[in-house]
């Protein structure tokens, strides 16, 4: 059972604190995938995890052990590093073997376990070469089959993806999908690429400034963001965001220009004359003619997505986009009307950020800052 | 190797021409007339030189005494050399686990770069005299055992204990430089590996500081041949009975003090070939075999 | 990275320690003798902390070697060697780096090999060389055989001569003859991007121009490396103003130092006078101990940056 319990944990370098009291549950086998942009404190955890950085307070345990003065090699951890960390002066073979042969493993048996790894990775052709003459996606391969061949209770990736030009990013995810599955080890994934997270993960973990701001699946986070943040993090194109005061007697919230967006009751009585931001995904606004949707707004250019489009207006001094799968002939400064789905609203406070619930509560999950 | 050049090359020859002509003047035209000396003899009452071949090499090729020089060379190199390299490596190793008060042990390590030789010379000629200071205790505690003035062996010892002394703090810059080099995400590897500090050293840190560390011997030898005057001369003059008569020295000595003008020049192409021969030793097949990446 | 090693930390305290000892405990030794009397200095048992006769021996080692005299001719040429150095590498540098013509690489290579051989391997041509710098033009008119030729049209005899022994110029020219800075500063040229060249050539700037506008601004580091190092040099030089300058007046300090102390003979020949000559040494020792831990960043650099 290599389940991971984190709780309460902070880091502080000096006087610098950059993890905020973090509380997080994995359970044994899942993939989980650690969101956030640069400097979140998101490698920092998983540093925590693997025993590359002490624990400034709180405790972090694995499969049922704390393990915060456990040295690396000790916790049963292996770790597929951002830039790969392959030894350049170490064959494939001898690279994926190093920690075998560090623990006392018997050459022939090293040897069988190493081309075994390397098969499954498609490595096997290469194992006498040196890393500087692989390629990227080769050598991203070797640092997996180097993590593989330990057989760890969890593996930790590093951002292990980022180096990699678009397309192998997208092979390479599967790739590591797949072999999740087949070993079925306890992953942490860290990564800032919101796509690469939500494709991967059984549960998302999305971090801001050393804080967790939301737990959830990836649909769970898709579509009950828990914040302004976590909503203009995930999904692209990113969500709109309108400001506004909810009216409960008239089932809506209004916004600055007198505009009125119709809310489901419960969320509208839940929240009478608060203050809001209004998350609106674009993909949920339709285009109609002038007056007849929720406010006009005036068209400023159309983005092309292939599949559909993406249209941008001004409105309000702000930019909404609205995604579109037909196609629509309009001039600069147009106005257009805009119809609102109130099933599709989100709401948020405007002084907090904090998703807005209709009551009865749902049950989502949520993380404490 | 794709650059952008500027088109006036009159400005290029002008940049470079103080240069070339400094060199000309003070290198390869000592050198030329190194070999015009070494393979003539001067007139013994002026007049010019006459050709004699290689008579100045035969000459001292079987001088016994020149053989001896280049046996102490060879002794003061090996032993200069393998104290030198191997204490700053050692230190470099420990310096670079960066526990506490390692930034002081770095700056004490690098400071006597900047002591002179003959300075660094005259330190430990103190230190070791046997009519002073720490030596002469013991000589009073065990009479007569400590006497550089006299043994030759002894001599030696304090010459070459003077010569690392000096040379550690330069190793040591260099082999610091490499191993912080090393990405540090190998050395989080390697732990996560399994492999702990020691083995760490052996298996990560030193096979990746090999290019360095060859560089860095090569170095060594070859100062040792050349760099040594300056400690020989203010501890032992060549002596006693030329236990200590380095080659630099005696060319120094046969030169200047003997005015030999060709036996010294014959002297100083032998040594040069060494120099060369050693430094292009060092380029062609160790910089080749060396390197990783 | 968490590791739990306290018998390896106590050791590496240990070699550190030592290592530490073995590089400080001369120059404290040197330091103690420097403030005793010459009685103190050979006591039974050798005393081991320091006296107070430091600054009478300080002076008298400055007064005994005229060490006020040497220094300055120490500074002159140290700081002479380094401004040589700096312009010239450069200058050298440039010319070698951003320009393109057939003869650019047999010139880096005819440099390049003057790194294999010190001075101290060369010093007997190179002495004839000080003692008539123009020589070699002389011995080229000679062996070309033009000076005959204008010797048998118009009778009179060519003979150059610029005697550079016991000057200013014959300790600086000699030192300033080597291709180390220049391979710095190459070096550094090299990773200068070719859009900065290009943009320069865009904006109208002529090679001179971008030279003194951005090259050596952005070079200010490595000339700073370079001019540490050069004074340490120059500063320290010995064999080479030993044979230059007979002259006592022109000497140099670390020359000065040698003549502390009564050559080495068998027979022990005359006493030492220990503790004059100990301070004569901290004396000399000082400026470039000061400028090496002022500029040690920018001296550590250098040193790495030259020699690879």
């Amino acid at each position: 059972m290599a389940n991971i319990s984190i709780k309460r944990v902070r880091k502080s370098y000096a006087k610098t604190e950059v993890v905020h009291g973090v509380d997080l549950e994995i359970a044994n086998g899942e993939f989980i995938v650690i969101l956030g942009p640069s400097g979140c404190g998101k490698s920092t955890l998983l540093r925590m995890i693997a025993g590359l950085e002490s624990v400034t307070s709180g405790e972090i345990a694995i499969a049922g052990r704390v393990v915060n003065d456990l040295e690396p090699h000790a916790r049963g951890c292996a770790m597929v590093f951002q830039n790969y960390a392959l030894y350049p002066h170490m064959t494939v073979a001898e690279n994926i073997g190093y920690a075998l042969k560090v623990a006392g493993m018997p050459k022939a048996d090293r040897a069988a376990k190493v081309a075994a790894v390397a098969k499954s990775v498609g490595l096997s052709d290469y194992l006498d070469r040196r890393p500087g003459q692989l390629s990227g996606g080769q050598r991203q391969r070797v640092a997996m089959a180097r993590a593989i061949v330990r057989e760890p209770k969890v593996f930790l990736f590093d951002e292990p993806l980022s180096n990699l030009d678009a397309k192998l990013r997208v092979q390479m995810r599967h790739e590591i999908r797949r072999i999740h599955n087949q070993i079925k080890a306890t992953s942490v994934f860290v990564t800032h690429d919101q796509q690469e997270g939500m494709t991967l993960a059984d549960r998302l973990v999305v971090m801001n400034k050393g804080v967790i701001e939301q737990i959830g699946t990836p649909e769970q986070i898709y579509h009950a963001p828990a914040s302004t943040y976590v909503g203009g993090f995930i999904g692209s194109p990113a969500m709109n965001f309108l400001t506004g005061q909810v009216a409960a007697r008239q089932g809506a919230v209004f916004l600055g220009d007198g505009s009125r967006i119709a809310l489901p009751a419960d969320l509208a009585t839940a929240h009478d004359a608060a203050l809001v931001q209004i998350g609106l995904r674009p993909e949920a606004l339709t285009l109609t003619d002038p007056g007849t949707g929720a406010f006009d707004a005036h068209f400023d250019f159309v983005e092309e997505l292939g599949m559909a489009r993406l249209y941008h207006f001004r409105f309000e001094d702000l930019t909404l986009a609205v995604m579109a799968a037909d196609k629509v002939q309009l001039v600069p400064g147009q106005a257009m009307g805009v119809r609102i789905d109130p099933a599709s609203v989100h709401l948020f406070a405007a002084a907090t950020g904090q998703r807005l619930l209709p009551r009865p509560m749902v049950q989502t999950e949520f993380a404490m800052s | 190797m794709r650059r952008a050049y500027f088109k006036n090359n009159w400005v290029a020859g002008l940049m470079v021409a103080p240069q070339l002509i400094i060199i000309f003047i003070f290198f390869y035209f000592p050198a030329s007339q190194a070999l015009y000396w070494a393979f003539t003899l001067e007139q013994p009452w002026g007049g010019g030189n006459t050709w004699v071949g290689f008579d100045n090499f035969r000459a001292i090729l079987t001088d016994d005494l020149y053989w001896s020089s280049i046996w102490v060379s060879i002794v003061y190199a090996v032993g200069a050399t393998v104290l030198a390299v191997g204490m700053a490596l050692v230190l470099a190793l420990f310096v670079d686990r960066r526990l506490a008060g390692h930034a002081i042990t770095k700056i004490g390590m690098i400071w006597p770069y900047a002591i002179a030789a003959p300075a660094v010379g005259l330190a430990f000629r103190f230190v070791f005299s046997p009519a002073a200071g720490i030596m002469m205790y013991v000589n009073h505690v065990a009479p007569g055992i400590w006497n550089p003035v006299q043994d030759g062996a002894q001599a030696m010892a304090t010459v070459i204990i003077a010569g690392a002394w000096k040379q550690v703090a330069y190793n040591f810059i260099f082999f610091l430089a490499g191993l912080q080099s090393i990405p540090r995400s190998l050395i989080e590897a390697g732990a996560m590996d399994g492999a702990r500090v020691l083995r760490r050293m052996r298996d990560i840190q030193l096979p990746l500081l090999a290019p360095t560390f060859f560089f860095v011997l090569v170095i060594n030898i070859t100062d040792s041949f050349t760099d040594s005057f300056g400690i020989v001369d203010t501890m032992t003059a060549g002596g006693p009975s030329r236990a200590t008569n380095l080659m630099v020295f005696k060319i120094f000595n046969d030169g200047f003090q003997g005015l030999d003008y060709s036996g010294a020049a014959a002297q100083s192409i032998i040594l040069m070939l060494l120099v060369v021969a050693l430094t292009f030793f060092q380029f062609r097949y160790i910089e080749r075999k060396v390197h990783y990446t | 990275m968490i590791e739990r090693t306290p018998i390896l930390n106590l050791v590496t305290h240990l070699i550190l320690a030592t290592g530490l000892i073995l590089m400080l405990v001369p120059m404290y030794l040197v330091f103690v003798a420097a403030s005793h009397t010459l009685n103190d200095v050979t006591s039974i048992p050798p005393k081991l902390l320091p006296g107070d006769q430091l600054w009478i021996n300080l002076q008298a080692a400055w007064d005994k070697g005229h060490l006020g005299d040497r220094f300055a001719n120490s500074f002159f040429v140290a700081i002479g060697v380094m401004l040589g150095k700096i312009v010239l590498a450069c200058m050298t540098a440039f010319g070698l780096v951003f320009f393109d013509h057939r003869l650019k690489m047999p010139i880096f290579w005819a440099i390049f090999i003057t790194l294999m051989l010190p001075l101290e391997v060369r010093i007997v041509p190179t002495y004839a060389v000080a003692a008539n710098a123009l020589l070699p033009f002389q011995t080229l008119l000679d062996v070309t055989g033009i000076s005959w030729l204008v010797n048998a049209v118009s009778g009179v005899q060519i003979s150059l001569e610029w005697n550079l022994l016991n000057t200013y110029g014959g300790l600086i020219l000699p030192l300033v003859a080597t291709a180390t800075g220049t391979f710095l500063y190459r070096q550094f040229f090299l990773t200068i991007p070719e859009e900065l060249v290009e943009a320069a050539k865009m904006d109208g700037a002529g090679p001179l121009r971008f030279l003194w506008d951005v090259l050596i601004p952005l070079s200010r580091t490595n000339i700073a490396a370079l001019a540490t190092i050069m004074f340490v040099y120059a500063w320290n030089q010995y064999l080479w103003p030993l044979l230059v300058i007979t002259e006592p007046s022109m000497s140099m300090v670390a020359v000065e130092l040698g003549r502390m102390v009564p050559k080495f003979t068998a027979t022990g020949g005359e006493v030492a006078k220990w503790n004059i000559a100990m301070a004569g040494t901290l004396i000399v020792m000082l400026p470039p101990v000061v400028v090496v831990i002022v500029m040690q960043r920018w001296f550590v650099r250098g040193l790495i940056n030259t020699d690879k």
